[in-house]
């Protein structure tokens, strides 16, 4: 093509004015300058939390903001969650209701995706694989049912929920919280399995069927070991969606099936400038959301952009 | 793409087992459901204080169905069986759901008071279009919406640093996707109620260091708005961002390499190539990020609870503390109905603008 001859003479000449390398490194600057910034936007809220959590009174009038140099770390706040290791054998009321939200939190998201993932992933690769007529209903259409959820905002689920379970006698239940909760990420969860599908050639399955596999053998012996990344990147986006999620389980739960979010609003609520327990109950909060998000990103952001864009 | 398979023969007698089958799921559900009704108007009495016997009878009835499409359909049974659970799912989770709520909506019903539900037909629909509140709250839902494009500028400034030639390139990425992990109620309390506390925040210091006298976040109304957004925008921005990332990535390069032989500058090959190729990715996330910006709402519960004076409410919050701190069930939930009918509407009139658009720019 004309362009790959014209490209390298082209590229001699740039690089032999000098002020143009000023420039190119005026510009190379300037990105770093834009990249360094973004990262302290993105990363002081959750430096100036996890400092915070470790901070007495004086420090935090004082805005004392690096540790060891202006201020020195104390487990003051760790301490009132029963956390700090003066504390952790120590019995801890505070403790025991932060590990019981916890691992409400840990059973809601985990049970959520794992059902979501399940009844998803079958979803969707019938509507990859088969033709379907329900009633006036195609696939494209059936596709759009499931997709069109998303647009449903929870608020509208909120109070008929409300009255459903508390005729159903599931308020203030993980189960009760995991079906919502799985209705909300389902969509998702179908957009990116039907993404992963759609790129497994079809010939697999014809091979599959001719040595006598029927649909479900197939999928499950042959399909499903290939679309592993895809589960893998949508599980951990419910999964991440799940753990964050407040409206329902504010409205929902009461003592019982409080989630972790639950429980750090009303801490926020409650409590006037008592700044280290709020942080440390922050900071664990955030925790193993954001390990998630430094280990598995990869697999986040193959879930973000599945079918939002093709070449 | 479908996979055509030699229909077998299927013995009438499994057929009509399976027929059998369904009519028999059908029938306990529905009886089952019917006599729920009548033990909770008085008629009956069976003793049932909840309603759990009608839910394990839609878990039956449904295995019913699956079961019987399988006897009586054969193979295309068992292929329907993939769409079935998740079909099911949704339609007991969100359809009904959203019916029943209508029928709540035409309601006058306080949790807390003992008179219990009566219809009131369009009162609650009269009282809405005369709720000042509420109007005011779906004024700010369109401003936050337009936020949305300046997150899409500020995202896209971000993807357009991660596409340059950079060292560590993943790094760069790993913290600028750390925002999106972090839980909204999180994010209220360590900047909302932290960062930006007037008296010890370190965002109050430096607007006094740089000659604020006396710096406060949520008394003017769009002061107080602008930092919900702010917030709002720092956790989702990410999301945006990556979406453009991926759209830029798969742009050819060859195009931009030809436009930098022929001598355009930067703002002109961005302006006049990068731009317009990234348009359908763009759109895509421009109309995601409306739709989740749609369902803000705990950010301003957790900082704000609508203040000052509802300047920062959006439609959920809004609902949420109708319900919260009057239990006025039937209200709340036909205003969530009317918020539905207007976004779908809103959603269907944007998707098919934009769908116009572009053949039109093709």
């Amino acid at each position: 093509m004309a362009t790959e001859a014209a490209a390298a003479p082209a590229h001699m000449a740039d690089s032999g004015t000098a002020a143009r390398r000023l420039k190119h490194t005026a510009g190379q600057v300037g990105i770093y300058a834009a990249l360094v910034f973004w990262a302290f936007v993105s990363l002081f809220p959750v430096y100036w939390t996890i400092t915070t959590s470790m901070k007495v009174a004086k420090d935090v009038q004082l805005g004392r903001m690096v540790p060891w140099v202006d201020f020195q770390p104390n487990w003051l706040g760790w301490r009132s969650l029963g956390l700090s290791p003066d504390t952790i054998g120590n019995v801890s009321t505070v403790r025991d209701e932060f590990l019981n939200r916890f691992l409400n939190s840990i059973f809601t998201a985990f049970g959520a995706s794992a059902l979501a993932v399940l009844i998803g992933a079958l979803a969707a690769y019938g509507l990859s694989r088969f033709t379907y007529r329900f009633l006036w209903m195609k696939n494209q259409d059936l596709s759009f049912f499931f997709l069109s959820q998303l647009i449903l905002p929870p608020v509208v689920l909120a109070l008929p929920f409300l009255v459903l379970y508390r005729e159903l006698a599931l308020l203030d239940t993980t189960v009760g919280l995991v079906l919502l909760y799985t209705l909300t990420v389902l969509p998702i969860v179908i957009w990116i399995m039907k993404d992963q599908f759609d790129t497994i050639p079809i010939e697999l399955d014809e091979a599959a069927q001719v040595d006598g596999l029927g649909p479900w053998g197939t999928f499950f012996r042959i399909i499903l070991p290939m679309a592993l990344p895809g589960m893998v990147a949508a599980f951990i986006l419910s999964l991440i969606l799940c753990w964050n999620e407040y409206f329902f389980a504010a409205l929902l739960t009461g003592s019982q099936a409080k989630t972790l979010p639950v429980m750090v609003a009303s801490q926020t609520g409650s409590q006037g400038i008592n700044w280290w327990s709020m942080a440390a109950l922050s900071t664990a909060a955030i925790a193993p959301l954001v390990l998630v998000g430094v280990l598995l990103e990869r697999f986040i952001i193959r879930g973000l952009t599945a079918g939002s864009v093709k070449g | 793409m479908a996979i055509a398979s030699n229909q077998s023969a299927i013995a009438p007698l499994r057929r009509s087992w399976g027929r059998g089958l369904i009519i028999a799921g059908t029938l306990l559900f529905i009886l089952t459901a019917l006599a729920q009704a009548l033990n909770a108007a008085g008629i009956l009495k069976l003793g049932l204080t909840n309603w759990r016997p009608t839910l394990f009878a839609f878990l039956v009835f449904a295995v019913a169905i699956g079961a019987g499409q399988v006897l009586m359909r054969g193979q295309a049974g068992w292929r329907a069986l993939f769409i079935l659970p998740a079909g099911l799912f949704t339609v007991a989770m969100a359809i009904f759901p959203t019916l029943f709520g209508l029928s709540i909506a035409f309601t006058d019903w306080n949790l807390a008071s003992l008179t219990g539900q009566k219809f009131n037909g369009l009162d609650n629909l009269f009282q809405l279009l005369r709720d000042p509140f509420y109007w005011n709250a779906m004024v700010n839902m369109v401003i936050y919406v337009l936020f949305v494009l300046v997150e899409y500028a500020i995202a896209f400034a971000l993807a357009l640093l991660l596409n340059a030639e950079i060292r560590a390139r993943k790094f760069w990425r790993v913290v600028f996707l750390i925002p999106l992990m972090l839980s909204p109620v999180a994010v209220s309390w360590m900047v909302g109620k932290s960062m930006l506390e007037y008296r010890f925040g370190p965002v109050a210091r430096f607007a006094r260091w740089i000659g604020f006298q006396n710096p406060s976040f949520f008394t003017d109304p769009w002061v107080a708005r602008i930092w919900i957004e702010i917030m709002d925008a720092w956790v989702s921005i990410p999301f945006v961002m990556i979406l453009l990332l991926a759209g830029l990535q798969a742009l050819p390069k060859e195009i931009t390499e030809a436009a930098k032989v022929d001598g355009a500058s930067p703002w002109q090959r961005f302006w006049q190539i990068t731009f317009p190729l990234m348009l359908p990715v763009s759109l895509t996330a421009i109309v995601l990020r409306i739709i989740f910006k749609l369902k803000l709402a705990d950010i301003i519960i957790t900082v704000t609870s609508g203040g000052p004076g509802g300047a920062t409410d959006s439609v959920s919050s809004f609902i949420y503390r109708e319900y919260r701190d009057r239990s006025n069930v039937g209200y709340g939930t036909m205003l969530a109905m009317f918020y539905l009918v207007v976004i779908v509407i809103f959603i269907t009139v944007l998707l098919n603008v934009l769908s116009k658009r572009m053949r039109r720019m093709t």
